[in-house]
């Protein structure tokens, strides 16, 4: 089901370096939480400036996946993550500098997370936290940002107000605008639209479509048709494993290996 | 179709009845609070004034005022809280951010737990063995104000632990995926949203050491002192011993001084709480989510 055929074996002994051309390899990957598993054997890569999906239903292992590729399991003393994760070809377990690796990585969550910070400031958060002091510096990269995340016009004149205070469909259009302005090489959004209305919905997605000619991205989604329009590959989690990744339109016209992941695609379950 | 039938009649009086029994209990509360403040305003409120805050006690403490009491007091309070409060918010911190749920985490609250039940004479006893003796410090306003520290750490690591874990857990995730450590963390986002349940916290301490009378006796608040504290190695008078001398180890009290002096330290305690209250009640007009 995937191209890295060196883990067909499916032991230990992979080779250590990753396939060139993907900016992220997931070799073998497992994730429990107190012993109790909640991802297996995940194993596929993702392209440069691709638009990865992830879909499948509840439980299923996607935020757990998400978890794991940004070494969060740093901050809970009960998650467990095996197997082997390659950014740009580094194994991210063997990173000294995991700090380095999540400033490389923007995540958005389903629920949106204004920080109880102003406007200005959760965009300037990660600048910040890179070592940028420069006010006029900070003033740019946060009107690019909050232009790219399709919000600057709503905001640009309360940038003082409180960011956690903002309506929902903006708060997470604030989250991605400071998930951006961590300059991100990999930006992973976890069913971003739960809580946003359907034009909001629209306006990210198209943020999204653009945003691809400059990095990648992990899209997880619950909504099939969301994946349809914006996923280049998708991979189909169920049950915390990963049933199969395929081009998105292939699964959407019945060319799968797997009769779950079409009875899923087709709404027959999940 | 809506006629009460027996059934509901019965509820309605037994309904009636138990509401009436809990404000009765609420009513017996408050009266004491209301006789204890009433009986000192009655007896001790003439002798309040600004020269019996601010002048000696004289005529071997049977007349005169409390200043070097008040002055001690304020002295042991501030110094218990130079040394409880950093100790007691690092611990919080180290409790609410930093410790892996295991044994070792569950027996400090095991221990924080327990030291908020060891009665204060305990902790008198234990300040005269390891400050006024082990360490050297004598009777001192440095020994008395350790013991208060101690005593009252507990009081201080529960409400800041508890302020800094309602700060919702999503702010602290979205900070570390963007690659801030656990310190940035909270010194950007955690500790400037808590900061106001951490002050509550440590106004209900003051308040509380305010009053302590066992811990201080044997450690550094005397009898009676013709001079004030020159530093934290003196002994120092305090208010809540003072109290306890005039009430029962003097002769010829006259009957509205103790009244006063009790009403003194009520006023301090009750201003401390006050103050805490309206601070709360302030905070919760500007809640940031």
């Amino acid at each position: 089901m995937n191209d890295a055929g060196a883990t067909v074996t499916g032991t230990r002994i992979a080779p250590q370096t990753a396939i060139r051309d993907y900016k992220l390899e997931v070799r073998d990957l497992a994730v429990s939480y107190a012993g109790k598993a909640a991802l297996e054997g995940v194993d596929f890569g993702v392209k440069a400036n691709e638009i990865f999906g992830i879909i499948g239903p509840a439980n299923a292992g996607k935020t757990s996946f998400l978890k794991a590729l940004n070494r969060m399991d740093m901050f809970d003393s009960s998650m467990r993550v095996d197997g082997q994760v390659f950014f740009n070809g580094r194994d991210i377990h063997q990173l000294r500098n995991v700090y380095a690796l999540r400033r490389r990585i923007g995540v958005v969550f389903p629920l949106p997370v204004g920080l109880p910070l102003t406007v200005y400031d959760n965009v300037a958060f990660a600048p910040r936290l890179a070592g940028v002091k420069d006010k006029a510096e900070l003033d740019v990269i946060v009107e690019r940002c909050l232009q790219r995340a399709a919000l600057w016009e709503e905001v640009k004149d309360r940038l003082d107000s409180l960011g956690s205070l903002l309506s929902g469909g903006q708060q997470q259009r604030l989250t991605i605008a400071r998930a951006l302005s961590q300059d991100p090489e990999l930006l992973m959004l976890d069913e971003f639209s739960i809580a946003v209305d359907p034009v909001t919905t629209m306006r990210i997605e198209e943020v999204l479509k653009e945003l691809r000619q400059e990095i990648t991205i992990i899209l997880v989604t619950n909504l099939v048709q969301q994946a349809r329009r914006l996923a280049d590959r998708t991979a189909f989690f169920l049950d915390g494993s990963c049933v199969e990744v395929a081009e998105t339109e292939a699964l959407f016209t019945g060319e799968v290996a797997d009769q779950r992941t079409r009875a899923y695609v087709e709404g027959r379950f999940g | 179709m809506f006629e009460a039938t027996d059934l509901n009649l019965q509820n309605r009086r037994a309904e009636k009845l138990v509401q009436a029994v809990f404000l009765l209990m609420t009513v017996l509360l408050i009266l004491p609070v209301a006789v204890i403040l009433g009986t000192l305003i009655y007896k001790g409120g003439s002798i309040i004034s600004i020269d019996f805050l601010f002048t000696d006690p004289t005529d071997g403490m049977t007349a005169g005022g409390i200043f070097p009491a008040l002055f001690g007091t304020v002295w042991l309070v501030a110094v218990a809280l130079i040394v409880s409060v950093p100790l007691g918010v690092a611990a919080a911190i180290y409790l609410s951010e930093y410790a892996p749920d295991n044994w070792f985490t569950r027996i400090i609250n095991l221990c924080i737990i327990n030291l908020a039940g060891v009665p204060s004479i305990v902790h008198a006893l234990f300040g005269v063995g390891a400050f006024v003796l082990f360490f050297g410090f004598g009777t001192s306003i440095l020994a008395a104000s350790l013991t208060l520290a101690i005593m009252t750490l507990p009081v201080v690591i529960v409400a800041s632990r508890e302020s800094l874990q309602a700060v919702p857990m999503a702010f602290r995730e979205a900070c570390w995926n963007m690659g801030a450590t656990r310190w940035q963390t909270i010194r950007r986002v955690v500790l400037p949203n808590s900061v106001s349940g951490i002050l509550t916290g440590v106004i209900l301490e003051v308040s509380r050491t305010t009053g302590e009378t066992a811990p201080i006796m044997f450690t550094g608040a005397a009898f009676f002192l013709p001079f004030l504290p020159q530093g934290v190695f003196d002994q120092t008078m305090a208010l809540s011993l003072h109290l306890f001398v005039i009430s029962t180890q003097v002769p010829g009290v006259p009957e509205e001084l103790p009244y006063g002096v009790a009403l003194v330290l009520i006023a301090m305690v009750l201003l401390m709480n006050s103050l805490s209250i309206a601070f709360r009640v302030y905070l919760r007009g500007k809640k940031k989510w």
